[in-house]
């Protein structure tokens, strides 16, 4: 799932069409893969704010005289150990994971973005960086934000924080190799002579090389967050097992197995609906994205 | 080939450091005490700060560094707070299941894989292509531990053919042994073996449109001797490298599948350790894992190097 990586970069700066959003937009309707990702993506994001309140339950009211009810015409997923509306909750728990996702692609991105900047353009520092990185990338990734968060204790922010950690790296050499390739360029080389300083070199000239592979490593660093959260959290190392994640509830089902499975399955088919749907917007990004698959 | 070796080498020493420092920091960025968490909840403050004397927390944390990186240079990486054991006898004890469980899953995801790809390719856009990638890309998007759990729901709470949980040595029963690994193994390697199809399948379309493919075709080759001396090979080197980076992730996800499956491995004592915070078991176990993850991938990339005769030639 890394192929971004691979991807190559525009040699030429953006021309304004090409860069104007509705042009992204219009490629990406071509791509049948994207548009049905899009749209499981935006009932996933609506169904969590507003399907909560419309299910009639309370997500956290205990009403142990429904517990471990099958799924029925009132309870359409059943109720959990302690009673209460199990589709109340997986609707809930799109929240908590679309929350988790968007905010690790946007840190990892973020700083990613800044050390990949940095160690690609001032030679003097770029082999420390990279070594640490390497470092960094040499722990499994889930195995590092177990570690993290035993560290840290089981909070929402701290998957976050760990979870960054975790994707910061591989942003990170995503963007310098771009770098290293975009400052042999001629524009470059021109802004400088024209008595461009670093920070605006790196900024207004290189930066928007990083765009398009930086967009579609993003849903890829979003879908594996996403997973991530939940292993974390149905191991109980994750968020606060009070809160109704899906990670959670997978926690609190499996010892009930037998005599609930409504318990186990659903809360897995929504992880799995939503990263269904982050891949296939990631590789439909990719192929509108990437000039060589387009000129196939 | 013996240089390129001895320069890889090298270029482990700085990732070796950094390891080694985040690993160490573990226990220092925390919140709380460890001497207080190793102490329990009625000790007395006397005996915390005794404890963190003889933890050696009350020194400097580079003094604390240096003993500590020269004790896992000797093999000591501490003691339990709750085993009562050194860490390296806990850890060597649970080496064998995890080992044998990546090892499967390994196994699973080439078996499953690599026909799967070569098949979707030689039949492109038929229903078995279809078919084929249409479960890849469900290998890809179902979490590998709620697979796990579908597993046990149908194979060992519905259908009771298999054990749900638990672990027999291989030493005692090679059979038995592979009978309680089958489902983890399986719901570990699946996503990996739907990597691997995926490349593989687009890596053998691309080499079935080389001149060279056409040549063989050409000069009236049967389609199998095309197929396995001249496509293969060629399609191979991409598949190799997913197979070697799977090995790392296979690894890292018997962390989550151990747990899935109460298996008596590496990956569960970190979980279990991570819930009652003993710090030199997690610190030990995670070291240990990064080191073996280091290693592998240096292994793989040395196999690799060897494979590719673009690589060879130019070590020569």
């Amino acid at each position: 799932m890394m192929q971004a990586d691979g991807l190559v970069l525009r040699l030429s700066p953006s021309s304004s069409s090409r860069s104007s959003p509705w042009h992204w937009v219009w490629l990406l309707s071509r791509d049948s893969g994207a548009v049905l990702g899009s749209i499981i993506l935006v009932l996933m994001t609506i169904l969590g704010l507003v399907g909560p309140y419309l299910t009639g339950w309370d997500v956290l009211k205990v009403d142990p005289m429904n517990r471990l009810l099958p799924p029925s015409g009132s309870h359409w997923l059943g109720t959990d150990g302690f009673g209460r509306d199990m589709l109340t909750r997986v609707l809930y728990g799109a929240r908590i994971s679309l929350l988790v996702g968007l905010a690790t692609m946007i840190g990892s991105t973020v700083l990613g973005t800044a050390v990949g900047l940095i160690a690609g353009y001032f030679k003097s520092i770029d082999g420390f960086i990279m070594r640490v990185m390497d470092g960094f990338m040499a722990f499994p990734s889930i195995l590092l934000a177990i570690a993290i968060m035993a560290s840290l204790g089981p909070r929402t922010e701290n998957v976050i924080a760990a979870l960054t950690v975790v994707y910061l790296p591989r942003i990170a050499r995503l963007v310098r190799g771009q770098v290293l390739v975009v400052r042999q360029l001629l524009y470059v080389e021109a802004a400088h002579a024209l008595g461009a300083g670093s920070w605006r070199i790196l900024l207004l000239h290189t930066l928007p090389n990083c765009v398009s592979p930086l967009i579609v490593q993003g849903s890829f660093t979003f879908a594996f967050a996403v997973i991530s959260e939940a292993s974390l959290s149905y191991l109980g190392t994750g968020v606060p097992p009070e809160l109704p994640t899906w990670g959670n509830m997978l926690h609190e089902g499996v010892p009930l197995m037998a005599a609930a499975w409504w318990m186990s399955v659903f809360p897995g088919i929504a992880i799995a609906v939503t990263v269904l749907g982050l891949n296939q917007l990631g590789d439909g990004l990719r192929d509108s994205l990437d000039p060589r698959i387009q000129e196939r | 080939m013996g240089t390129q070796i001895l320069r890889r080498l090298v270029a482990l020493v700085p990732v070796l450091v950094v390891v080694g420092i985040v690993v160490f920091l573990l226990v220092h960025v925390a919140p709380g005490d460890p001497a207080a968490v190793m102490a329990g909840n009625e000790a007395t403050p006397e005996r915390i700060a005794q404890l963190r004397h003889d933890m050696g927390l009350d020194r400097p944390v580079w003094e604390q560094f240096v003993s500590w990186v020269s004790d896992v240079a000797h093999g000591d990486l501490g003691e339990s707070f709750f085993l009562n054991q050194p860490v390296s006898e806990s850890l060597v004890q649970r080496m064998e299941p995890t080992g044998l469980l990546t090892l499967y899953a390994l196994l699973f995801s080439i078996i499953i894989g690599l026909p799967a790809g070569i098949i979707a390719a030689l039949k492109r856009n038929s229903w078995i292509d279809r078919l084929t990638m249409v479960t890849a890309l469900g290998g890809v998007c179902i979490p590998s531990f709620w697979l796990g759990i579908l597993l046990i729901l149908s194979f060992a709470v519905w259908l009771r053919v298999l054990p749900a949980a638990g672990y027999v040595s291989f030493l005692q029963d090679p059979l038995e042994n592979f009978r309680y690994l089958l489902m983890p193994a399986f719901s570990l390697g699946l996503q990996s073996a739907a990597l691997l199809a995926r490349v593989v399948r687009s890596s053998m379309l691309e080499v079935l449109h080389e001149d060279y493919v056409r040549t063989a075709r050409a000069k009236g080759l049967r389609d199998r001797v095309v197929l396995v001396r001249h496509a293969l090979p060629n399609a191979m080197i991409p598949a190799l490298t997913v197979i070697g980076n799977s090995l790392g992730t296979l690894l890292g996800g018997a962390v989550v599948t151990e747990q899935v499956f109460n298996t008596p491995g590496v990956g569960r004592l970190v979980v279990v350790s991570v819930l009652r915070r003993d710090f030199p078991v997690i610190q030990g176990a995670v070291l240990t894992i990064a080191v073996v993850y280091v290693l592998v991938n240096l292994a793989v990339d040395i196999a690799y190097a060897f494979a590719d005769p673009r690589i060879r030639e130019q070590n020569r």
